[in-house]
């Protein structure tokens, strides 16, 4: 399957240490900008029982779900800790220093 | 072999160095023809700080004087700006219509700066800050001593508002996000910065969205997004810069955001390079100086005839130019799984040092108050050379340490001797402390501090001290036995409140820094708490940070297992009317709510409304004078009534009317965990007082106010605290209670928990006996609320607060 890149929002679109949501063909992404001002696009599902992780808080380049504390690292997707699971990361740039653009697989 | 001819367009410190290389190794291949639309010679950009505050003058700075020119044959063009470049004849042509031609090119066109076009942007007195014109106007500016206000608190703008404070000017520095320089520093070193520019008489508002700059024809003042109107005379715009590679667009140069260069710093048309800061090599784009110079030098080689170097984006380094502030970054801090942090802090020195590695390399450094080890630190970065373990504990130390033997802290502890000083705050040694523990048969950090008083003001010899425990008891002693609040700190939610306060930190980056917190920015435990706490103790000054705080306060509503949430609108004492209960079956018929349930607080519960929904919900439920049942914060929720005399035969008050002059006069109100009060009529008790954070029980002679009831994971039956005769004394009794609670709780503590915790009697002695601490605590009570009873509901329903948390990106498909 192609995949392409997806213009999305201005980076002051997302708060620092937050995030928005972005819907793209059934496809539910969140899109993370952490204090240190990296931006990190993951799937938008916890892998423990599907929170909706851009609701959670941000810190240390990782995500807290706002349903059960499952804390997953937003570069590698992966769940930190004793935990175990991931969800499917997607690669960003920032483009003119502005532009937040996503890649995704189109159909 | 003839001469070639080289021309080049600009005459910055990156062409500069250019030729630097190119005549050393080629002194006589080329001629070399400048243009420089600046009217003077090659000078040191990166010194104009200097130059603005006073402490150089402009020849201090040149790097190539009118003579360099004349001894390398360079015919140089001040003050010809090159208005085009025609490939095909391969000449240039400058403003003046001189025309040169060349065989080899270089475009060192430099970068403009960034202006954000907000209106009354082009009025004079509106200045950037990138050339000696600059700095001249606004030295000029400068010596009316009047107000400036600068626009970007990064690198060139605290830079020129410390140039224009030393030039006598009242100096205010804008900046759009909540920290100075964050492309460059973290939040913590973002924080010393701020106090170090504040301690300069320099005014720094964060957070600053420039909505006007004010004035006829000349700068009066700037006006901020929040209404705020600052005075000036002078504006100065640093926000940033952008390559300025018109001139390789025009020629039908590959370009995108700068002039797209290769390895060899050649343009799409091999005979014209480009250098500088209107360079974009692999999608970067460069501001700092030590990549222009790489870049440089690969340029001359290449055109020297040297084949194999190549240009590598560079690892860069930042310094600010501040006289009296040190700080220092260099490479990648942002966090990561696979990464780990050393963070060292002294608060005292106001010392922050954090040290990324990944892989066991050093990647990262930030560093503020203390930067001695910068080069050193940037020299390992750069090497990429593996870090061993031992080599690792002493890492953050810097030079000094490296390679050195690491120190066991436990027989660095055992070396000291007796008279040596522990705690500096109450002057205990260790000889004192190690006598305390033998006499009085001390086993933890609390008995210490009780005997000896070590530890127990700024506890920053905590760790000391429980090494001595450790020394003298052996495995006797468990140190994990009094727990940090997270796993950021060792200090527990009782130290972090008394520091907070003892130590006036008002903000989450300054507890982090002068507790020394273990991490760079906290956890999802430690922030939601810091939140808290500060903004009780700080209310009139305590920004509420939006980001620290659980999903459920963010968007003031409930999330569901299925990522949906639930409204609840308040009602007060339980009390509703024809006209609320048509508005909630209106709203829930209008956004097809799928359920709807009494709650156990008397309140009806709105289940499964999508977030987006949310703001459009609301301005519905507003619209019938309902507001916010904060049902789903640390916060004040209900508060359950009988219907009291009102109507009941038994009823002895008006239960119904207290309870909801309670909830009137306490809602708003932020608490250490959720408050759920209820008044009964008689001690029938129909409002299950008896069992609430807080619960009334009236009775013929007055009211009893009982507290530290639970009917959750714990079942408790309440305490009384007090009887009462009128419901004015009810109202101050309980209001000095849940004061008294917001201000000593620990977060997610419940009131039942901290009377625990306290001491039944505490409370009585605090709210009923002592009246002069009462009236205090109703005093403090009644500022905290002077900006808590503004509906966050109506705030997002219509005056679009926090738009973006209710607003989904749906990127054209």
């Amino acid at each position: 399957m192609p995949s392409r890149w997806i213009d999305i929002c201005d980076l002051t679109d997302i708060p620092v240490r937050g995030s928005r949501v972005v819907r793209f063909q059934g496809a539910e992404i969140g899109v993370f900008r952490t204090a240190s001002g990296d931006v990190h696009a993951i799937d938008n599902r916890c892998p423990h029982k599907r929170g909706p992780l851009s609701e959670g808080i941000v810190h240390d380049g990782a995500v807290t779900c706002p349903l059960h504390n499952m804390i997953i690292d937003l570069k590698s997707g992966m769940a930190r800790g004793a935990d175990e699971g991931c969800v499917a990361v997607y690669p960003v740039e920032i483009r003119d220093g502005e532009r937040v653009h996503i890649k995704l697989s189109a159909a | 072999m003839s001469r070639q001819k080289l021309v080049v367009i600009g005459n910055g410190m990156a062409p500069g160095r250019a030729l630097e290389e190119l005549f050393e190794r080629a002194p006589d291949a080329y001629d070399v023809t400048i243009f420089n639309a600046e009217p003077r010679v090659n000078y040191n950009r990166i010194m104009l700080s200097p130059v603005l505050s006073g402490e150089k003058q402009f020849e201090e700075i040149v790097i190539h004087g009118d003579g360099w020119y004349v001894d390398h044959g360079v015919t140089l063009y001040k003050g010809h700006k090159v208005t085009e470049i025609d490939r095909e004849a391969k000449t240039v042509t400058s403003e003046h219509g001189e025309v040169a031609p060349y065989d080899k090119l270089i475009i060192a066109t430099g970068s403009v700066p960034f202006i954000i076009p907000v209106p009354g942007h082009k009025l004079a007195g509106v200045l950037t800050y990138r050339d000696l014109d600059d700095v001249d106007a606004m030295l000029l500016a400068a010596k009316s001593k009047g107000k400036a206000v600068v626009i970007g608190g990064g690198l060139l703008g605290l830079e020129a508002a410390a140039g224009l404070k030393a030039q006598g000017m009242d100096v205010t520095v804008l900046h759009l996000m909540p920290t100075l320089m964050e492309r460059q520093l973290d939040e913590s070193a973002g924080y010393l910065l701020e106090k170090a520019i504040r301690a300069r008489g320099i005014e720094v508002i964060t957070r600053a969205n420039t909505k006007e700059i004010l004035g006829d024809d000349k700068v009066t003042g700037v006006l901020l997004e929040d209404g705020t109107k600052l005075p000036a005379d002078i504006v100065v715009m640093a926000v940033g810069i952008r390559p300025n590679g018109e001139l390789g667009k025009q020629a039908g140069l590959d370009c995108a955001r700068g002039i797209l260069v290769n390895a060899q710093l050649q343009t799409s048309d091999p005979d014209i390079y480009s250098v500088g800061e209107c360079v974009e090599f692999e999608s970067n784009t460069y501001g700092l100086v030590a990549p222009l110079y790489d870049m440089a030098s690969v340029c001359g080689r290449h055109l020297a005839g040297e084949t194999d170097c190549a240009f590598i984006h560079p690892q860069t380094s930042t310094k600010l130019k501040v006289t009296g502030v040190d700080l220092f970054s260099a490479g990648d801090f942002a966090e990561g799984d696979a990464r780990e942090d050393i963070v060292f802090r002294d608060a005292s020195r106001g010392v922050y040092k954090r040290l990324v590695l990944e892989d066991n390399r050093l990647i990262g450094a930030v560093m503020y108050g203390d930067t001695a080890d910068g080069a050193y630190f940037f020299n390992l970065i750069k090497s990429g050379e593996a870090i061993d373990a031992d080599a690792r504990d002493t890492l953050i130390f810097g030079q000094a340490y490296a390679g050195g033997a690491p120190l066991d802290p436990m027989a660095a502890v055992a070396a000291l001797p007796d008279d040596a000083e522990i705690c500096g705050c109450n002057g205990v040694s260790k000889g004192k402390i190690c006598g305390a523990i033998a006499n009085q048969n001390l086993t933890d950090l609390d008995g210490v501090r009780a005997h000896t008083k070590a530890s127990s003001s700024c506890g920053t010899c905590t760790g000391l001290v429980e090494q001595l425990l450790a020394l003298q008891l052996g495995d006797a002693f468990d140190a994990s036995a009094p727990k940090g609040m997270c796993s950021c700190t060792d200090l527990g939610h009782g130290d972090v409140r008394r520091l907070i306060k003892a130590k006036e930190l008002k903000t989450i980056p300054a507890v982090m820094q002068e507790l020394q917190w273990k991490t760079s920015c906290g956890c999802a435990k430690c922030r939601p708490a810091l939140n808290y706490y500060l903004l009780c103790d700080w209310p009139t000054e305590y920004v509420d940070d939006q980001q620290s705080r659980f999903i459920n306060e963010r968007v003031h509503a409930n999330i569901q297992k299925d990522g949906t949430y639930s409204v609840v609108p308040r009602m007060w004492g339980g009390m509703t009317s024809a006209k609320e209960l048509r508005a909630i079956a209106d709203v829930v018929d209008k956004f097809s709510i799928p359920s709807v349930k009494c709650t156990g607080g008397q309140r009806i519960d709105m289940l499964g409304v999508k977030k987006e929904d949310l703001p459009a919900v609301w301005a519905d439920l507003n619209a019938a004078g309902m507001v916010s049942g904060h049902a789903y914060g640390k916060a004040l929720r209900t508060v359950k009534t009988c219907v009291g005399s009102d109507w009941c035969r038994f009823g002895t008050q008006d239960s119904t009317g207290l309870g909801m002059r309670l909830e009137r006069h306490l809602w708003g109100s932020w608490t250490p965990a959720k408050v759920k009060l209820a008044v009964s009529g008689c001690p029938r008790n129909c409002a299950e007082a008896t069992c609430k954070d807080i619960g009334v029980i009236c009775v013929d002679s007055g009211y009893e106010v009982h507290f530290a009831g639970a009917a959750g994971l714990d079942i408790k039956g309440t305490e009384i605290l007090t009887k009462v005769a009128t419901e004015d004394e009810a109202m101050e009794v309980i209001t000095a209670l849940l004061q008294l609670y917001r201000e000593e709780g620990y977060y997610l503590e419940r009131i039942y928990k901290w009377a625990n915790r306290v001491g039944l009697d505490h409370a009585h002695k605090k709210v009923v006996e002592d009246l002069d601490n009462r009236r205090a605590l109703l005093a403090r009570f009644d500022v905290s609320q002077r900006d808590a009873q503004n509906d966050p509901w109506a705030a997002r329903a219509t005056d679009g607060a926090e738009a973006h948390e209710f607003r989904v990106l749906e990127p054209a498909s």
